[in-house]
C-alpha cells in the first residue's frame, strides 16, 4: 500500500506546484494588467485617500485647488476656489471620471507618487505621517484671471482670453467660457458626480472644452502681425508702398477678395495697411512672399509646433496647405485654413512685445514639497530658439500696432495703458457672409515696457451678430484685462 | 500513567533481534515551532494594527493571549495523549489558523470603517472565529482522548457512514428556509447558529470508506477481463465508485455545491486507488468525472456561468452572477504582486467574501506572491507529514485513512485556491483553518487530531506487543519459510503490508 501512497504524495506535490505556477502567472506575469485595470479601484482609492497637493496662484498664493478632510472612505475632498473661473487652469479631479487638465498632467506630483518626492515620502513613512502630495504653484495672477473671466461672463460671451507675460512666457490668465464647476465632479457623492458629468458633457455649449489651448479658430486679421513680420524680415519697411485697392482677384480664379466693408484703403504704406487692416494689401504681400518665407516666420512665432505643453498639451496651430497663390492670398489675412489657438494668438502679440522672440508659455512657476519648500522652479525659456523678427522690426511692428490701437474703437479705451494691438474679425462656417464672425483682439501693454500680452476671442460675434468686429466686441475684454494687470502692479 | 516506552525492557531484549527503538518524542521541537508560529502571528497582528489604525490597541493582547492559550492547551494535550505525534503537524495548523485569524480581524477593521462611514454597526467575525477555535480545540481534545487508537474507529465504520450520508443529504432534504444561505443549500440552520454538516460528513465518510475498503480490499483487487492489456475491474466491483459518483451528482444537483462534489469525488478516487493499487480506478473515475462534468455543463446554467467566469472573468464582469468576484480577487492578487501591499495596507475587503472563500486572495494581496507561496508550502508540509505518518503506520486502515486525510487537505486548497487564482473554475469550498466559519474549522481540527493520532501510532514503540511475545515465539520458530519482516503488532495479515504485494 505504500507505493500508491507515495504516488499520491507526488500527485499532491504536483497539485501544489500547479497552484504555485499559476499564482506566479497571476501575481508576477499578469500583475500589471490586473493592477492597472480600470475596474480595479484599489490603486485609485489609495491615491484618493492620500492628501492631494494644492494648486496655488502666483499672486498672494491663493489656493485654487485644495483639500478638506472628510469622514468617508476617500478621506479628502478636493475643493476648488471659484471653480468655473479657474477650471481651464486647474482642470478637474473626479473619482469616477479621472482627472483632466492640470490635475491630470501634474497628477503624479499632486498625488505624491512622483519620484522627486521620494525622499520625503520615505521620511514620512519613518515619522509615521501619511504621505502627502506635492503642491504646484502657478504663474496665474488671480486679479488678471478674474478681470478677464468676469468681462467674458458679464457679456455672456463664448470664447477665451489668454494673458501672457511676454518676457517670460508666464501665463497670467487663461479663461474659457462658458465654463464648468470642477467642484461638482470632485464630489464624493457618486450621483452628484454623475449628474454633473452628464450635464457638462451633454451641454451643446461644451463647457468642459478648454478653448484657450484645445480649440483652434481662424485668426482673421490678427494674423496680419505674422504677415507683416515676414514682410519686414524680407526687406519691406513700414513705409513700403502697398496696394490700396478695395478688392483684388485671387490669382488663377475669378473670386475676389475685399477689404472690410468693401472700402478703399485710406493709406498706401505697410503701416497704413496694418493700421486700417487692409485685406488686399496683406493678401498681395503674402502672395509676393510665397509659402516658404511665410511659413518660416510663422514657425518662429510657434505656429505649427505640435509638442507644446504648458504642461497640458496644446493643440497645434497651423497655416494649412499653401500650395496655390490663391491660398497664400487668403492665408495672408488669416483666413482659409489658417487656424490658431487663442494661446498662439496671444503669442503673436507677446513675440512682438519681446523684441521678436517668442517665449515658451508656461503655467507652472514652481513645484513645492508638502512642506512648501521648493523642489523645482521653472525659468523663462525661448519657444523656438530663433527670433521671429529682429528687434528693429519688432519695434517697427510695435509702432504700427500702436497706430492700429489708435484706429480701434470699442469700450475701455485708456491712453494711459499704452496699448499696442491688432483686431481681427474672422469669417467662418459654410456660409461665411451669413455667419456672425469670430471677434479677435490681440495686444500688449505698455508698449514701451511690455508686461502683458493678451489675446481675446469671442466666438460668433458675441452679442452683436453679423455686425461684430474685433474692435467692437473683443477689445473691451482685453483692455479691462490689461488694466487689471497693470493696475495691480 | 504507564510510560509508553519508559523501559525498553530486559524481557524483550533476549527474544527480539529487532528491539523497539526509543524514538525521540520531539515534543520540544513542536513547542519551539509553536512559539515560532506564535511569533509570526503576533507580528502579523502588530502590522495590521500599525497599518490600519496607526496605533496599537489592547485587542492585540487579548487576541494574542487567546491564541497562546489555545495552542498551549493543544500542545499539552498532544504531550499527554499523543506524545509520539509528528512535531510539525500542530505548528503548521497553528500558523494557518493564526494567519487566518489575523486576516479575518483585518477585514473586520476595514468593514468596520466602511460601516462607520455609512452609519451602520457591524459585528466582527474575528471574535466569533476565536470562539470557534476554542470549540474546535475542545473537539480536538475530545478526539485525542476518546480515540486512543485509530483502529477502534473501524468498529463504528458503518455507523459513521450512515451518519455521514444523512448529514450530507440533510440540507438537500430540508426546506430552503432551514438550509439555504446565499444560494448554497448546504447549511443546517439551528437557533442561534448554523452548521455545514457536509464538513463533518467529509471526515465521517472517509473513515467509513477507509474501513470499508480495507475489509473488502480483496474484492477490488481481483482482476476482471483483460482488454488490450488492461485489467478491467469486474462490473459488480464498480459498485462503490458508482455510489460515490451518484452521491456527488446528488450534491451537485440538489445542493448546487460543485466544490464539495469535486472534493468528495477526488478523495474517493484516491482512497480507492491507494487501497487497490490499481491505476485503472483512477482512469475509470476520471473518465466518469469528465463525462459527468460535460453532462452537468450541458444541463445546468450555473455550471455554464462558472465556466464562463473561469475562462474570462473580466468579460463577464458586469453580468449578474458573473466574474465580478473572481476579477476583484485577481485585481487584489495583481495589486499585491510579488511582495504584497503589506498586512493592513491593501484593500482586500473590496472582494466579496474576502474572509471566507476569497481569503487566499486577501492574503495574496497583502502578503504578495511570496506570502501566498509560503502558505501553500505550509499546507504542503502539513500534508506531507500526514502522508509520512500514513507510510510509517503499520495497519492498512491507518494508512488509508492517513493518506486520505492528507490528500483531503491538498485537494481542498487545490479546489479553492485554484478557483480563486483562476486555475480551475471557482467552486466554493472552505480554505482549511484559514477561512472564517465554524463548521470547517471544527471539522478540520478533527481531521488534524486524527492525523496526530495516526502519526503517534506510527512512531510509538510497540509496547503492547511485548507481554504477548512468549506466545507467538513457538509458531514463529516453526515457520522457517515465512519471511517475517516486522513484529506482527496485532495485525491479522502481517504479510500484506510488507510491500511485497503483487
Amino acid at each position: 500500500m505504500n507505493t500508491p501512497l507515495r504516488k499520491v504524495g507526488v500527485a499532491m506535490l504536483v497539485m501544489v506546484t500547479l497552484l504555485l505556477a499559476n499564482a506566479t502567472y497571476i501575481q508576477v506575469v499578469q500583475a500589471d494588467d490586473y493592477r492597472t485595470d480600470s475596474r480595479n479601484s484599489r490603486v485609485l482609492l489609495d491615491e484618493y485617500s492620500r492628501e492631494r497637493g494644492k494648486i496655488v496662484s502666483e499672486e498672494a498664493g491663493q489656493v485654487l485647488a485644495g483639500v478638506t478632510p472628510t469622514d468617508d472612505q476617500l478621506k479628502f475632498l478636493r475643493t476648488y476656489l471659484n471653480g468655473p473661473m479657474y477650471a481651464p487652469v486647474t482642470g478637474y479631479y473626479s473619482v469616477l471620471y479621472g482627472a483632466g487638465g492640470l490635475e491630470r498632467s501634474e497628477d503624479e506630483f499632486l498625488n505624491g507618487s512622483d519620484p522627486r518626492l521620494f525622499v520625503r515620502r520615505l521620511s514620512d513613512m519613518i515619522t509615521g505621517r501619511d504621505p502627502r502630495g506635492g503642491n504646484v504653484r502657478l504663474t496665474v495672477r488671480p486679479s488678471v484671471q478674474e478681470a478677464a473671466y468676469n468681462a467674458m461672463v458679464q457679456n455672456g460671451y463664448t470664447g477665451s482670453v489668454v494673458a501672457l507675460d511676454p518676457k517670460t512666457g508666464d501665463i497670467l490668465a487663461m479663461v474659457s467660457t462658458p465654463s464648468y464647476d470642477p467642484g461638482k465632479l470632485a464630489s464624493h457623492d457618486a450621483e452628484e458626480q454623475q449628474e454633473a458629468w452628464t450635464a457638462f458633457t451633454e451641454d451643446p455649449a461644451n463647457p468642459m472644452l478648454n478653448r484657450a489651448i484645445r480649440e483652434t479658430y481662424p485668426p482673421g486679421s490678427t494674423f496680419k502681425i505674422v504677415t507683416t513680420a515676414a514682410a519686414l524680415e524680407n526687406g519691406m519697411t513700414a513705409d513700403s508702398g502697398v496696394t490700396s485697392a478695395a478688392e483684388t482677384t485671387l490669382p488663377g480664379t475669378s473670386t475676389t477678395l475685399e477689404n472690410y466693408g468693401g472700402a478703399t484703403c485710406p493709406g498706401s504704406t505697410l503701416a497704413d495697411a496694418l493700421k486700417y487692416s487692409c485685406n488686399t494689401a496683406f493678401a498681395e504681400i503674402a502672395g509676393q512672399l510665397g509659402k516658404e518665407k511665410l511659413e518660416a516666420t510663422a514657425a518662429n512665432f510657434g505656429i505649427g509646433m505640435d509638442d507644446l505643453a504648458i504642461p497640458m498639451g496644446v493643440v497645434p496651430s497651423g497655416l494649412g496647405d499653401l500650395e496655390s497663390e490663391a491660398a497664400l492670398y487668403q492665408s495672408g489675412i488669416g483666413q482659409r485654413d489658417v487656424r490658431l489657438t487663442p494661446l498662439q494668438d496671444a503669442l503673436l502679440a507677446a513675440t512682438v512685445a519681446n523684441d521678436g522672440v517668442a517665449m515658451k508659455p508656461q503655467l507652472i512657476k514652481a513645484l513645492l514639497a508638502p512642506d512648501l519648500s521648493t523642489i523645482e522652479e521653472f525659468g523663462p525659456e525661448e519657444l523656438t530658439g530663433e527670433p521671429a523678427m529682429s528687434a528693429e522690426n519688432a519695434q517697427a511692428l510695435t509702432d504700427m500696432m500702436i497706430q492700429s490701437e489708435a484706429n480701434t474703437s470699442g469700450g475701455g479705451k485708456d491712453e494711459s495703458l499704452k496699448i499696442a494691438s491688432k483686431t481681427g474679425t474672422a469669417e467662418h462656417g459654410t456660409d461665411p457672409k451669413a455667419t456672425p464672425p469670430h471677434a479677435w483682439y490681440t495686444a500688449f501693454a505698455p508698449h514701451d515696457d511690455p508686461q502683458i500680452a493678451v489675446a481675446v476671442i469671442v466666438e460668433s460675434g458675441g452679442n452683436r451678430g453679423l455686425a461684430a468686429t474685433g474692435g467692437t466686441v473683443a477689445a473691451e475684454i482685453a483692455r479691462s484685462t490689461i488694466a487689471a494687470a497693470l493696475g495691480g502692479g | 500513567m504507564a510510560q509508553p516506552a519508559g523501559n525498553p525492557g530486559a524481557v524483550g531484549q533476549q527474544y527480539t533481534t529487532n528491539p523497539p527503538r526509543e524514538l525521540p518524542r520531539r515534543r520540544g521541537t513542536e513547542l519551539m515551532l509553536l512559539a515560532f508560529a506564535a511569533f509570526i502571528v503576533t507580528s502579523a497582528f502588530v502590522l495590521v494594527q500599525a497599518n490600519q489604525e496607526q496605533e496599537l490597541s489592547w485587542s492585540i493582547v487579548w487576541y494574542g493571549l487567546a491564541y497562546l492559550a489555545i495552542f498551549a492547551v493543544a500542545h499539552l494535550a498532544v504531550r499527554r495523549w499523543a506524545p509520539y505525534a509528528d512535531p510539525l503537524i500542530l505548528p503548521c495548523v497553528a500558523l494557518l489558523n493564526g494567519l487566518g485569524l489575523v486576516m479575518i480581524y483585518r477585514i473586520d477593521l476595514a468593514n468596520a470603517q466602511e460601516a462607520i462611514a455609512i452609519g451602520e454597526v457591524t459585528s466582527g467575525s474575528a471574535p466569533r472565529q476565536v470562539l470557534f477555535t476554542v470549540f474546535a480545540l475542545a473537539l480536538f481534545l475530545g478526539v485525542l482522548v476518546v480515540v486512543k487508537d485509530h483502529r477502534t474507529l473501524t468498529r463504528y465504520a458503518y455507523t459513521f457512514g450512515l451518519i455521514g450520508i444523512v448529514a450530507l443529504a440533510l440540507p438537500a432534504l430540508l426546506p430552503s428556509s432551514l438550509s439555504e444561505v446565499n444560494g448554497a443549500k448546504v447549511w443546517l440552520k439551528l437557533p442561534g447558529f448554523s452548521i455545514q454538516p457536509g464538513e463533518f460528513a467529509k471526515i465521517l465518510l472517509m473513515i467509513f470508506f477507509a474501513s470499508f475498503l480495507v475489509a473488502k480490499r480483496d474484492l477490488f483487487m481481483t482482476a476482471g477481463k483483460r482488454v488490450m492489456g488492461i485489467e478491467l475491474p469486474r462490473a459488480r466491483d464498480l459498485g462503490p465508485i458508482i455510489i460515490a459518483a451518484v452521491v456527488c451528482l446528488g450534491i451537485l444537483v440538489f445542493q448546487r455545491d460543485l466544490g464539495t462534489a469535486l472534493l468528495f469525488f477526488g478523495i474517493v478516487l484516491v482512497m480507492l486507488y491507494v487501497a487497490t493499487e490499481r491505476i485503472i480506478w483512477v482512469v475509470v473515475g476520471l473518465s466518469m468525472f469528465f463525462v459527468g462534468a460535460l453532462i452537468a455543463y450541458q444541463l445546468f446554467t450555473h455550471v455554464q456561468q462558472r465556466v464562463a467566469n473561469w475562462i474570462d472573468p473580466l468579460s463577464t464582469y458586469d453580468e449578474p452572477g458573473g466574474g465580478y468576484q473572481i476579477a476583484q480577487g485577481l485585481f487584489g492578487l495583481g495589486t499585491g504582486g510579488v511582495f504584497g501591499t503589506g498586512l493592513g495596507a491593501g484593500r482586500p475587503e473590496t472582494v466579496p467574501e474576502a474572509n471566507t472563500d476569497f481569503i487566499s486572495a486577501a492574503l495574496g494581496e497583502e502578503l504578495g506572491f511570496v506570502g501566498l507561496a509560503a502558505i501553500l508550502m505550509v499546507y504542503l508540509i502539513l500534508a506531507m507529514r500526514g502522508m509520512r505518518s500514513a507510510l510509517a503506520v503499520r495497519d492498512t486502515f491507518g494508512k488509508l485513512l492517513g493518506g486520505g486525510l492528507s490528500f483531503a487537505i491538498i485537494m481542498q486548497i487545490f479546489v479553492i485556491i485554484g478557483g480563486v487564482t483562476k486555475l480551475i473554475p471557482m467552486t466554493g469550498v472552505t480554505t482549511p483553518w484559514l477561512s472564517a466559519g465554524g463548521s470547517s474549522l471544527l471539522a478540520n481540527y478533527i481531521l488534524v487530531a486524527l492525523l496526530l493520532r495516526i502519526s503517534d501510532t506510527a512512531r510509538r514503540p510497540q509496547q503492547p506487543a511485548k507481554p504477548r511475545q512468549p506466545q507467538p515465539q513457538a509458531p514463529l520458530a516453526e515457520a522457517h519459510t515465512v519471511m517475517v519482516q516486522r513484529p506482527p503488532a496485532g495485525q491479522p495479515q502481517p504479510g500484506v503490508d510488507g510491500g511485497s504485494t503483487p
